[in-house]
């Protein structure tokens, strides 16, 4: 017994004397925890806003309410935009959809709403590597639509009842003590209306807006019954004019490259300092070498790794899975060299700021996989928290995934490529500079 | 010897960690088809020498000049005069032997054809020629040092610097890797051997620095170095009762005494009276004598002589 007590008390002893492995057994689970509680649970700052462009071509007092309601919702962030702009936003991933209210909406929709003429057709325009938003938006576009088209189409003023009573009371088909009835209750609709809002709220119940009665003697030929959406939607994924379409393949490689790419950089920082362990490094250096052909060739190197790694993967993902590079060629080679060479630069400050191999490690693993989650490659990053999605702008890995995505399925121009890579090279240059401040040389 | 010109040359090396004085005023030179020793306990500074030496650590004073050339003017042109053999089995386990030779010898600037040729010359000497294309991983200890000592050659040096290189092997392996020394220093190479072994410097060394706390506290040739001594001969003896070191050493011709492991070694200046005169005395004291032994006085004795302390402390 005792000296199965020793061996545990041994086993205890050395895991708890690294310090660095068990703060990481502790942080890492409490971080990971964190921020995926944060993602999928309640909030008191309320839901994440969904950033979503309209152009408005109606101009009509009823669109200018339509706009103003979605504008007021909570769940949105509205922008409005011209048409061509807002489609670019949303190629670009810059907003989830963009809304089209086609001139004439306002006039279109009230008669639509009971079925008497063609419906309007609001144009939706979505990331399509964001699919679900579209239903919210859709859902939230109802919503805002109705309140406004219906009040305008029941107002004592309203030119579509007003038109529908006098279709009724010339109506010849019907029989007078009918008619009388049916003219009687848009009167009374009329002066419902005419009373203060309290009033209206308490009777809201028993007042029903409309029946299938009047629709059907209103309406020329009624195709069905009751109110119907005044509007129809033609949804239409925001790509590239250059026909690429989404592949869900091109995104799920992107991140999962640039993680397991990330990894690599740590694997080659470590693998540094388990050569200063071995005596490499001492060796390496006692030949006749620079400091800028030593650490040079060790970023070359990782770099050259790193370029090669993802050209196999997305050779896979182009052989197997349809991902093409719809966007700029150039662009896409240059995103993936400036990520090389910011995993290089990632690895040399691993490589800097590390004492013990093992140590190190795991530090630099929980790095990475922070700067991967944080950066949108595991789930996207428009259901984070507004916090969150701006402390992912300032992840490099946000960058990464952003440029692939850019240049592969959304089919954008080398310009779209540009911010990305100014971004990645920006964090090589920080990653160098801590780098080489804190590299030691002498063991 | 020491009329020869040298080829590797240190004057008056300091370097300090913040208050910790890890070498101080170290001078030492080896000429060419010289072996220099260069011997100290563990933490001497042997290793923090040769570090300046071979270009790795900065000297906080002090010159080294390779052939005519001072280290700090020109790094590089002297690096590649100098072959290091470090502490450490400083390879690529998962590159075969022939591909770290080769590497170091790219490293030094040997165009390819010419790194490959030297490759196969030096696993020759070392003794490795049919195991080229092996990785180290598969080596005993002992390959694996012959492999670091190749990978030193592989430019051919003109100055070879030996880190403790045969720490941790077999005595067939450190035999072969004598014999590999030995080869070079025929061949006219200097070489600088730094060990806590002085049976190995005293097999391979033409002259001998001994370093302790950072001084050297002697050099010159084995034959000097035993002068400095006040014995010549010792006597080692298993002795049956308590002895108070202080009785030994006042008895005749004994010069120093010493006591490990139960054993007593007491230094002569004659072994053969001072022999008779120990064994008269013990026996005179009632004391019996189960085992004696007798050598000459070594690098050890002339260690202890200098520090009060031994080698291996």
């Amino acid at each position: 017994m005792n000296a199965f007590i020793a061996l545990v008390r041994k086993d205890l002893v050395l895991h708890f004397s690294n310090r660095r492995a068990v703060l990481m057994s502790v942080v890492a689970p409490i971080l990971i925890a964190a921020f995926f509680g944060s993602l999928f649970g309640a909030s008191d700052k309320g839901p994440a806003q969904i950033p979503v462009v309209l152009t408005d071509l109606d101009q009509s007092e009823l669109s200018a309410r339509i706009v103003a309601n979605l504008r007021g919702d909570p769940a949105l962030r509205l922008s409005e935009a011209p048409i061509a702009e807002a489609q670019a936003q949303v190629r670009a991933g810059k907003q989830r959809a963009a809304v089209l209210l086609p001139a004439g909406f306002g006039a279109q929709a009230s008669k639509a709403l009971f079925g008497a003429a063609t419906k309007p057709e609001v144009v939706v325009f979505y990331d399509p590597s964001q699919a679900m938003v579209l239903p919210m938006v859709k859902g939230l576009l109802a919503q805002h639509v109705m309140e406004p088209v219906s009040q305008s189409a029941f107002s004592s003023d309203s030119p579509v009842v007003r038109d529908m009573r006098a279709q009724m009371q010339q109506a010849g088909k019907l029989p007078d003590e009918r008619r009388q009835a049916l003219v009687s209750k848009f009167d009374s609709g009329a002066r419902l209306q005419a009373l203060p809002a309290s009033a209206s709220a308490a009777d809201a119940a028993a007042a029903p807006v409309a029946t299938s009665e009047s629709a059907a003697v209103g309406a020329a030929t009624p195709a069905r019954g009751g109110l119907g959406i005044p509007f129809s939607t033609h949804d239409e994924a925001a790509v590239s004019e250059l026909g690429a379409q989404y592949n869900s393949y091109a995104h799920s490689f992107a991140g999962m490259g640039v993680q397991f790419i990330l990894l690599m950089g740590v694997d080659m920082g470590v693998g540094l300092l388990l050569m200063r362990r071995m005596g490499l490094w001492k060796r390496l250096r006692a030949a006749p070498l620079s400091k800028a052909q030593l650490l040079g060739s060790r970023t070359a190197s990782c770099a050259l790794i790193g370029l090669l790694v993802f050209a196999v993967v997305y050779a896979v993902a182009m052989a197997f899975f349809r991902v093409r590079i719809s966007g700029s060629v150039p662009g896409f080679v240059a995103v993936l060299v400036a990520f090389a060479l910011l995993t290089s630069s990632f690895g040399l400050m691993i490589a800097a700021l590390g004492r013990t191999p093992d140590a190190t490690r795991g530090l630099a693993i929980l790095a990475t996989l922070l700067m991967v989650m944080l950066g949108g490659a595991w789930v996207p990053s428009f259901i984070f928290p507004p916090w969150l999605q701006t402390v992912s702008m300032w992840m490099p890995t946000h960058w990464a995934v952003d440029g692939l995505d850019a240049m592969t399925w959304r089919g954008l121009p080398l310009q779209a490529a540009l911010l990305p890579v100014a971004a990645m090279l920006g964090f090589t240059l920080l990653f160098s500079a801590v780098a080489l401040s804190r590299f030691q040389w002498e063991e | 010897m020491q009329a020869r010109t040298p080829v590797l040359r240190a004057e008056g090396l300091k370097k300090s960690y913040g208050e910790r004085a890890a070498v101080i005023d170290v001078s030492l030179e080896v000429a060419a088809g010289e072996v220099l020793g260069l011997l100290g306990p563990n933490g001497a500074g042997k290793s923090t020498t040769i570090a300046m030496v071979c270009g790795l650590t900065p000297p906080d004073a002090g010159r080294v000049r390779v052939g005519g050339t001072v280290l700090a003017q020109d790094e590089a042109a002297c690096k590649r005069r100098i072959g290091l053999v470090p502490q450490d089995i400083a390879l690529f386990e998962d590159l075969p032997a022939q591909a770290n030779v080769e590497l170091f010898g790219a490293l030094y600037g040997l165009p390819p054809a010419k790194a490959r040729r030297r490759t196969t010359e030096v696993l020759t000497a070392v003794g490795l020629a049919d195991r080229g294309r092996d990785k180290p991983a598969t080596f005993s200890g002992g390959m694996k040092r012959r492999l670091n000592i190749a990978c030193a050659l592989v430019h051919d040096p003109d100055v070879l610097l030996l880190d403790e290189p045969t720490a941790g092997v077999d005595p067939q392996s450190r035999n072969a890797i004598f014999d590999t020394l030995l080869a070079l220093k025929a061949a006219g190479k200097a070489l600088v051997y730094t060990t806590h072994y002085m049976e190995e410097v005293e097999r391979l060394a033409d002259r001998v620095v001994i370093i302790d706390h950072g001084r050297v506290v002697a050099q010159g040739t084995l034959p000097e170095l035993y002068r400095t001594l006040p014995m010549a001969q010792k006597l080692t003896l298993d002795i049956d009762g308590e002895l108070e070191p202080a009785w030994l050493r006042a008895l005749p011709g004994v010069h120093t005494v010493t006591q490990t492991s139960g054993r007593w070694t007491l230094g002569l200046d004659d072994l053969a009276q001072g022999t008779v005169a120990v064994l008269q005395a013990l026996g005179a004291a009632g004391l019996a004598v189960r085992h004696i032994d007798s050598d000459r006085a070594d690098l050890e004795d002339v260690f202890l002589a200098l520090t009060g302390r031994q080698l291996r402390d």
